[in-house]
């Protein structure tokens, strides 16, 4: 019984392959072109070119496509929720019924396709933050940003800040885990009563955690502090970000992926669409 | 009256990648009044043992029986049977979130329902237990001393009246004199009955108190035996992770010198054997 | 002698904000370089605060302190003495910044804006000394508690520090990952590194050269480990541990000659000769 944990869409797995290599700007302006392009794909024969492109990512970046398949876990209630809305709630032609529910051929098709989407979406998100450490994700970020600091908007104290959440997810959940498992033990219960009760029973959860987390932030501040840190000065880098040409040519290969993902959803989808009978 | 666990499997995140085995059929078996340590290295399993007594993870095999009844984690039993065994987490004030020691140690038994008055009564015989004078309930638990807060956490677990308590790195981050009052305390309660279990890799006050020691390693139980039998067969067989405490490997040494110490003793008794053993050479 | 102390600290008084009682009043420390110095002291006597002024984390209200023959007090030296005397606290897990082990060691010389080839070089050093080498790909979170506080120390030495103060650094390890880290504190002292370790553990202040006992905010006793361990550890109300117990018996009859350390295989050793 695990009750928190495993919750992080896609944490970094070390590893030297062609995708952990490029450019973290390379990686997130890539990543906003795919979904960009995703977006504009509708009927589910247009996402077979975008399965094909994530198993091809899945396999540039020697990641199992399994592993990959699964980090979309956490947000499974979320996609099965809009999948059950689509495929109930879609006026259509009806092909069957299933008491009041009735579920309807368009129905289908936006289902399939909206989860299809969702999913998708999660799993080239959860790439990107698979083979990106979380420091060379915060660089790349603080960098893409940049242009805002003449609006005196803190890029760099953003980006550490970022780089730090992200460093104490996995100690975070362990610690709610450790401290949800001893209030149970002493007796505490989550699961019955009315929806007040059960809010009130996570007081002496968030109570704990919240103590942890401001004791944490104060020790680490002192301890940044005494690393040299200070907040806003100009720092250096142990990797500084270098975009190369493998760079600039995976990010005009996600660009014509996108306009062949487009031109295949205006011919080749609609043929499969024609040709495939929906059942009446 | 017994609480058992019968060769009791478990891996953390089972059937994924991540699958990693923690316990590799583990037996412990405490009857009422004893004392058994359970000792190891970090990830020898010695706290999902701890948990799995508490019934908050349940077995790949095995099975836990309370008092002769088996307990089968998240059933409707369960809660029941998880109030005999109480389980004292690592570090356990950080799970303080009352205002006053008071609502902090009322907290489990409330959970199990107990009335205002039967309450204030059970809340203030754990504290009495513990070693907490009066005054200390209406304090806040968070700006006690370490040591205090301890016995505060303690507390809060001893007030649902268990029969068995389960202790995960009891003395973890206390002094030498914390260790030292914490222990007593503990001899204290388990004089009034109640069954210690402690998970340690204090070696120190595992041999000094426990009836009963379980080396575990790995998830795998290498030794038990008593503290005498397991501080013989640590001395000459080491297991990493696990320290024996500076007297005893002084003892262990001597006796491969061919000095006939006894591998646990006082200094008293040391020193009359080793001038026996000067004489001899 | 007359080599120049690196760390002087002279009457100095520190009170936190809204404290009854100062946390300093009137400490006086004198380390030179080359020492590896035990701070001892109950909780609250002030040890964690005079470490702090050492590393110019904090200004004394009065007195003075001279890191490295710098002023703290001086804006200019902060940087300096913050990287020539480096701190490392208690909980690994509050020290570690980033989620890569390597990246996490580069955190100090990134923030003292070295360039690239230079914090290579100095991250490399830091994870050989702390025998992290073959880690630093993997993440921070993942290590055991002993490789944390290592990595805790590989943080601090990444600055290269000519003094290194370690503030209850070992108490939250168990004794396998003491004594590594023990290990690598003794081959740094070894190699001329300044350590003034706060401890409370028989272990470790049996390994140091000179002993220094707080009380109150002021050092009440600083001397040799010999004159400690024949009685001065009892008058400070420490417990005394077993092994010392067993030494002081076995020095005054003799059974061990004067210079052995009150550690277990060193009094077996000396016996067995």
């Amino acid at each position: 019984m695990k009750f928190a944990g495993g919750f992080s869409i896609g944490q970094f797995i070390p590893g030297e392959s062609f995708v952990h290599s490029l450019d973290p700007r390379c990686k997130i302006a890539a990543a906003f072109v795919l979904l960009g392009g995703l977006f504009a794909s509708s009927s589910p024969p247009d996402f077979i070119p975008w399965i094909l492109c994530l198993a091809a990512c899945s396999r540039a970046s020697r990641i199992r496509f399994s592993s990959v398949l699964r980090s979309g876990r956490p947000v499974l209630f979320l996609i099965v929720f809009t999948v059950a809305l689509n495929l109930f709630w879609t006026p259509g032609r009806e092909i069957f019924r299933l008491g009041f529910l009735r579920v309807t051929q368009e129905g289908l098709a936006a289902a399939l396709s909206m989860g299809l989407r969702l999913y998708l979406l999660v799993m080239f998100a959860a790439m990107l933050m698979m083979t990106t450490s979380p420091m060379s994700f915060s660089d790349g970020l603080e960098r893409l940003m940049s242009p805002l600091r003449r609006l005196r908007f803190p890029v760099s104290e953003m980006a550490m800040m970022m780089t730090i959440a992200l460093r104490f997810i996995p100690t975070l959940f362990e610690e709610t885990d450790r401290i949800l498992k001893a209030q149970i033990s002493r007796g505490a219960d989550f699961e019955s009563g009315g929806i007040l009760k059960r809010t009130r029973a996570f007081i002496p959860v968030l109570v704990p955690l919240f103590v942890l987390v401001f004791a944490r932030a104060e020790n680490l501040a002192t301890a940044m502090e005494s690393r040299c840190y200070v907040p806003g000065a100009p720092r250096t880098r142990l990797n500084p970000l270098e975009w190369s040409r493998r760079d600039t040519a995976a990010l005009v290969c996600s660009a014509v992926f996108v306009i062949f993902s487009l031109l295949w959803n205006r011919h080749a989808a609609a043929a499969i669409s024609s040709f495939v009978t929906w059942p009446v | 009256m017994s609480l058992t666990a019968e060769k009791i499997t478990y891996s953390y995140n089972e059937g994924t990648a991540a699958e990693r085995p923690a316990l590799r059929g583990v037996s412990v078996f405490v009857g009422r009044g004893g004392w058994v340590s359970v000792v190891g290295h970090t990830g020898s399993g010695k706290s999902t043992l701890a948990q799995h007594l508490n019934l908050l993870l349940t077995p790949k095999s095995g099975k836990i029986e309370i008092d002769g009844k088996t307990a089968v984690p998240g059933s409707s039993g369960a809660r029941e049977l998880r109030r005999k065994v109480g389980l004292v987490f690592q570090y356990p004030e950080t799970q303080f979130f009352a205002e006053t020691v008071r609502e902090e140690i009322g907290f489990a038994p409330s959970n199990w329902g107990l009335k205002k008055d039967e309450l204030e009564d059970c809340v203030r015989a754990a504290a009495a237990a513990a070693g907490l004078t009066p005054e200390v309930l209406e304090s806040n638990p968070f700006r006690l001393s370490g040591g205090q807060r301890r016995r505060v956490a303690i507390a809060s677990v001893i007030a649902m009246k268990p029969d068995y308590l389960v202790l995960d790195e009891p003395t973890a981050g206390l002094d030498a004199a914390g260790v030292r009052d914490l222990t007593r305390m503990l001899n204290e309660i388990r004089a009034g009955g109640l069954a210690v279990v402690q998970v340690t890799h204090d070696l120190k006050s595992a041999l000094e108190h426990s009836d009963m020691m379980l080396v575990l390693e790995k998830g795998r139980e290498i030794y038990a035996g008593t503290p005498e039998e397991t501080a013989s067969y640590l001395a000459e067989h080491p297991v990493k992770g696990l320290v024996l405490p500076p007297l005893v490997r002084f003892a262990g040494r001597m006796r491969q010198s061919g000095f006939d110490i006894p591998i646990i003793s006082g200094i008293p008794a040391m020193l009359g054997a080793l001038s026996e053993g000067a004489r001899r050479i | 002698m007359g080599k120049d102390p690196i760390i002087s600290i002279r009457g100095a008084v520190y009170s936190y904000k809204g404290a009854p009682s100062p946390a300093l009043c009137g400490a006086d420390l004198e380390v030179l370089p080359g020492e590896w110095v035990a701070l001892l002291g109950a909780n609250g006597s002030g040890k964690s605060t005079l470490a702090k002024i050492c590393n110019a984390l904090l200004e004394p209200t009065q007195g003075d302190c001279f890191s490295l023959s710098m002023d703290c007090r001086d804006p200019a030296c902060v940087p300096l003495i913050r990287q020539g005397a480096a701190l490392v606290f208690q909980n690994p897990d509050d020290q570690i910044v980033a989620s890569i082990v390597e990246e996490d060691v580069a955190f100090g010389p990134e923030n003292l804006g070295l360039t690239s080839g230079e914090i290579r070089r100095r991250v490399d050093r830091a994870l050989e000394l702390t025998g992290l080498s073959e880690h630093r790909r993997r993440g921070s979170h993942s290590l055991s508690g002993g490789q944390k506080q290592r990595l805790a120390l590989a943080g601090a030495l990444a600055l290269e520090p000519k003094v290194l103060i370690l503030d209850e650094a070992t108490s939250m390890l168990d004794p396998e990952g003491r004594a590594a880290l023990l290990e690598c504190l003794r081959e740094l002292n070894a190699s001329g590194m300044t350590l003034i370790q706060i401890t409370h553990i028989m272990e470790d202040i049996a390994r140091a050269g000179r002993i220094a006992v707080m009380q109150s905010g002021r050092i009440v006793w600083d001397g040799l480990p010999a004159d400690f361990w024949r009685g001065e550890y009892l008058r400070f109300g420490f417990d005394e541990p077993g092994e010392l117990a067993l030494y002081r018996e076995l020095i005054s009859r003799k059974m061990i000659p004067e210079g052995t350390r009150p550690i277990a295989e060193d009094m077996a050793e000396a016996l067995c000769l």
